[in-house]
């Protein structure tokens, strides 16, 4: 008699995951780049192109890659975020200008602030790629390894700041 | 927009000289062989902005760079399965629509496949045993049971 | 600002409660045997679709009017529009086509009312009822979390358009056909399970559900077959099926429906596997309600899922497991009391049509398999992936070759007990010619290709078994002509509807042997070849559409020196949402399409041009559209419209019994109906 019974308890173990995929959001795809090496670049400075500067000179610091672009809507959002979070001094927050012209960047910059220490300019994407960056804006927290411990897809919200990216970083510097 | 519109104007301008230098239209790409092997490639590839598009057809920007991505590394001599593993160490098995065989896909692709077996497997059983249960049910005899089939036609 | 809205909002209020009552009534009525409840039925479901219609016609109304104070007409319309698309665009939004689906079903619920008078009371009430709780939870869905009549405050000065994807012919009619065969299994559903509620699955029950089946499924494949057209001319780059959730939504239930189809003549003729029909009509329409989760709730992302709300989801997956949880419990509770029916050997046309089962339910199970493990791997932890064109043709192709096969086999062997020798001696021409056309005829076509020489024998064993069968069914006494004049409507459908899978089979196996596609630059003047036709870039000029301005491209295409035509392919502009669309321009013929697709203005005043040469394309769609045909002459049979005949005389007798027998308000009730 079981054997009528198959179809209800398949349809039913099917129900329980398309209750699951319910709560997910299908648009997130996590990176495989958490707790791997970040990778390594030298770009040339926002404010002075001039200048470059090697990821490798943040080794020993914990610190906020943000990827962003003054076309980016969303960056829009994160960015009273951002700019608190440099007020409260916890954790420097390198940017990357992502396939921006230099002049739209630094108008964007003047008319809603910079928090950042430094931007970096990634005009072709190239790094973006390395980073695996689908969607602006993206961030990224980096600790003294240099390993990526966590990953922001999407504008950075209060709540994920308080509740994860902060303590995250609290606990990384100890 | 504006832009065609003005090379219209251009077009326009220049029709009677056009005309006489007709020739063979030239490929869109610079090395033909090589694009078409990327296409090949990037068919298989998801986009990541614009969801169920292959990064050979989209018009999303990233999916251009990426295009250019997979050019330059085949210039450079990579490897079609290099340049999956470049894809897949930064965006994950996403983007690839065809799932790597792995434990975790066991199912997705030996799956049907079982599934065929165990179908042909019961179905035997099934019709093996129905027939042995309906022979003891309602046993005829062979002259009885050409009468009934006389009776009923082939129908 | 008019009341029409409110109106419709009102009447969808009337049909919800109509819908409670056509459900309610006549089920409690058959567990009771209460005639008078029973007989609500048809009454509670002709008005449910008169309020419904209402309704539709209201937002149709709001939308032809450009009424910018409902909300769906403002983000879904535009003043610009032109008038069909204003209409489409009723079912373009998410509310819209919820709207639509439960005007198809109310209206799939009258047809049932009309046609199914010489059923059974009990029978028809329940089968009434059953369709009556689909109609509740969907009218309930869109009252609470769809409300397509929902006023903006205050009303926007113009609306944002309709995605200019949808400001299409194809895509006005796709929809429609599309849920007449999603909403058409309901009733197929239906009547399973009031069979398995009332204990009385036999092969009467079989017979009523055949032609409603039948001609849901011929639905279900024009719709699935228009949205495939629709892709490859609409989308620019001359694609056909691309494997999207979507598409594999209303996929799904077509195989499933169409191993119903097969399982219902056994059982019709037979009286066997009884159980397993009823299994299949409750899973087609489940696969169609699991669709219109999936489309709907957004779990699964996709370029046409566009209503993400969670609330919706959640609504539409309770609904999903009281339906199908609910059938499929009903299932497990009745089926075992299911008699066996009619023996049958192991080779047998039973048995190939039970194969041919088993391989259409396995290719439905793996492509539901494909597209929920996204789903199941995201909820099991194990991380995101994607599953695409390339695992669906793997394992999708090799299931179906031997399911074609057995569309050659199968009709040809005979009911009870079949024997192989005396089949592969029938079939031995069948065999040969399709071998030596496999061998011969790619390289007449364009090279020598196995995966062409394997689709073309397939095709080809199709056709010739086809060929064979009509042979020996017109030969012997009383003459040629007679006798196939003699053969029935349902017989010819089913050898319609096989032809046309084969003339599939030939446009997929060319269409990818053979196509041809460049990709170039373009200066006035300029020419290049493809596929043997030399087509000369004229320029570029520009148009202006209703709604759109466009950079239309002037092709003209010539073969052997001799001019063919003109094309034009245009980059469209439109001007309410600023979104560029291709939109190319193909010529069509019975051996190929010329598709030509506008690209960009590039360097040197040039333009990228897009070329391709795709030989014998459109027999896809013609083959579905014989498929979809074969199942209307298939219903045509002359023993459907007789038995209905028959049966609504013998209901008629029972109607005066029961006129005699009842209380004067009861005969008010069976009046209305007869």
């Amino acid at each position: 008699m079981t054997k009528f019974l198959l179809p209800l308890i398949l349809f039913l173990a099917l129900a329980v995951f398309l209750f699951i995929g319910l709560s997910r959001d299908p648009s997130e795809i996590p990176s495989p780049l958490l707790d791997k090496p970040a990778p390594a670049f030298n770009l040339p400075q926002l404010a002075d192109p001039q200048r470059s500067f090697k990821s490798e000179e943040m080794r020993g610091k914990v610190w906020l890659l943000n990827v962003w672009a003054s076309w980016c809507e969303a960056c829009r959002d994160e960015h009273p975020v951002l700019l608190e979070l440099a007020r409260s001094r916890v954790v420097p927050i390198y940017g990357l200008n992502y396939k921006d012209e230099r002049r739209d960047a630094l108008n964007w910059l003047e008319e809603f602030g910079d928090p950042y220490t430094m931007i970096l300019v990634d005009a072709d994407g190239r790094v973006g790629i390395d980073y695996g960056v689908y969607g602006v804006p993206e961030t990224f927290v980096i600790d003294r390894n240099g390993v990526i411990r966590y990953k922001q897809i999407g504008p950075v919200t209060e709540e994920a700041l308080k509740n994860r990216i902060i303590p995250l970083v609290k606990e990384l510097q100890k | 927009m504006r832009r065609a519109l003005s090379l219209l104007a251009l077009l326009l301008c220049l029709w009677p000289a056009a005309l006489s230098w007709a020739k063979e239209a030239q490929p869109l790409a610079d090395d033909p062989v090589l694009e078409k092997r990327m296409m090949a490639l990037a068919e298989n590839l998801r986009c990541l902005v614009c969801r169920n598009e292959t990064i050979a057809s989209s018009h999303a920007p990233l999916a251009a760079d990426l295009r250019e991505q997979i050019r330059e590394q085949m210039r450079a001599g990579k490897s079609d399965q290099e340049i999956l593993a470049f894809m897949t160490a930064r965006y994950s098995d996403y983007v690839l629509f065809r799932p790597p065989v792995k434990l975790t896909t066991y199912l997705l692709w030996f799956g049907p496949f079982v599934l065929l077996g165990g179908g042909v497997v019961a179905q035997y059983l099934y019709l093996k045993r129905r027939r042995e249960r309906l022979t003891k049910e309602q046993p005829l005899s062979e002259a009885e049971r050409q009468r009934v089939e006389a009776l009923l036609g082939d129908g | 600002m008019t009341v029409v809205p409110e109106v419709g909002q009102f009447a969808l209020t009337l049909a919800l409660l109509m819908a409670g009552t056509q459900c309610a009534l006549p089920l409690a009525g058959a567990a009771r045997g209460l005639r008078s409840w029973m007989n609500m039925a048809s009454s509670a479901a002709q008005a449910q679709f008169i309020f419904v219609l209402i309704a539709f016609g209201c937002l149709a109304y709001s939308f032809v009017t450009n009424d910018f104070s409902v909300l769906n007409v403002a983000t879904n319309s535009n003043s610009l529009l032109p008038l069909n698309y204003r209409l489409a665009a009723t079912w373009g939004s998410h509310e819209g086509s919820l709207l639509l689906w439960s005007l198809l079903l109310a209206l799939w619920t009258v047809a049932v009312t009309l046609f199914s008078r010489q059923l059974p009371l009990e029978l028809r009430a329940r089968v009434l009822g059953v369709m009556g709780f689909i109609s509740f939870g969907f009218l309930l869905f869109l009252l609470w979390t769809s409300n397509p009549f929902t006023r903006l405050m205050p009303a926007a000065a113009e609306g944002r358009d309709l995605n200019p994807l949808l400001q299409d012919p194809a895509m006005v009619i796709h929809p429609p056909m599309l849920y007449m065969g999603y909403v058409g299994f309901s009733v197929a559903f239906a009547f399973a399970l009031a069979a398995l509620l009332g204990g009385k699955l036999d092969a009467t029950w079989a017979r009523w559900s055949r032609p409603w089946t039948t001609i849901a499924w011929s639905f279900l494949t024009c719709g699935i077959a228009l949205g495939s057209f629709w892709a490859y001319y609409e989308l620019g780059w001359g694609g056909w099926w691309f494997w999207d959730p979507v598409e594999n939504a209303s996929f799904i239930p077509w195989l499933v429906g169409t191993a119903l189809i097969h399982s219902l003549a056994v059982t019709e003729k037979r009286g066997s596997l009884k159980s397993w029909t009823v299994l299949l009509a409750i899973t087609a329409f489940s696969l169609s309600l699991l669709g219109t989760f999936l489309v709907r709730s957004g779990v699964l992302t996709s370029v046409h899922a566009f209503a993400s709300d969670p609330r919706r989801g959640l609504f539409i997956l309770v609904f999903l497991v009281v339906v199908i949880g609910g059938s499929l419990a009903i299932y497990a509770w009745r089926a075992r009391s299911v008699g066996l029916g009619g023996k049958f050997e192991l080779v047998s046309r039973e048995s190939f049509l039970l194969s041919n089962n088993v391989l259409l339910v396995v290719a439905a199970a793996s492509v539901l398999l494909g597209t929920l493990y996204p789903i199941f791997a995201d909820a099991l932890g194990l991380g995101k992936l994607s599953v695409g064109p390339p695992y669906f043709n793997a394992v999708f192709v090799p299931l179906m070759a031997p399911v074609a096969f057995m569309i050659g086999v199968g009709p040809v062997a005979r009911w009870k007990r079949a024997s192989l020798p005396e089949l592969a001696v029938r079939l031995r021409w069948a065999f040969l010619v399709s071998a030596a056309t496999a061998a011969v005829l790619p390289f007449v076509i364009g090279g020598w290709q196995i995966k062409v020489s394997l689709g073309l024998l397939l095709a080809a064993w199709i056709i010739t078994t086809v060929l064979t069968n009509v042979w020996t069914r017109a030969r012997g006494e009383g003459g040629f002509v007679k006798r196939l004049a003699a053969q029935s409507r349902s017989y010819y459908g089913m050898e319609l509807a096989h032809l046309g899978v084969a003339v599939f089979i030939i446009g997929v196996t060319l269409v990818t042997g053979y196509e041809e596609r460049k990709d170039v630059r373009m200066n006035v003047g300029d020419t290049t070849t493809v596929g043997g036709h030399v087509f000369r870039f004229d320029g570029v000029s520009q148009v202006t559409g209703p709604n759109y301005v466009a950079a239309r491209g002037e092709v003209s295409v010539s073969k052997g020196g001799a001019e063919l035509r003109t094309m034009y392919p245009e980059k469209r502009n439109y001007v309410s949402s600023g979104q560029t669309m291709t939109e190319a321009d193909i010529a069509t013929g019975l051996t190929r399409d010329l598709y030509v697709s506008l690209g960009e203005p590039v360097s040197g005043g040039a333009w990228s041009v897009s070329i391709f040469y795709k030989p014998f394309v459109d027999w896809i769609w013609a083959g579905a559209a014989l498929m979809a045909l074969g199942g209307v002459l298939a219903v045509s049979d002359k023993r459907y419209r007789v038995a209905v005949r028959e049966r609504r005389r013998a209901a008629k007798v029972e109607a005066e019994e029961a006129r005699a027998a009842t209380a004067p308000a009861l005969v008010r009730a069976t009046t209305e109906e007869s």
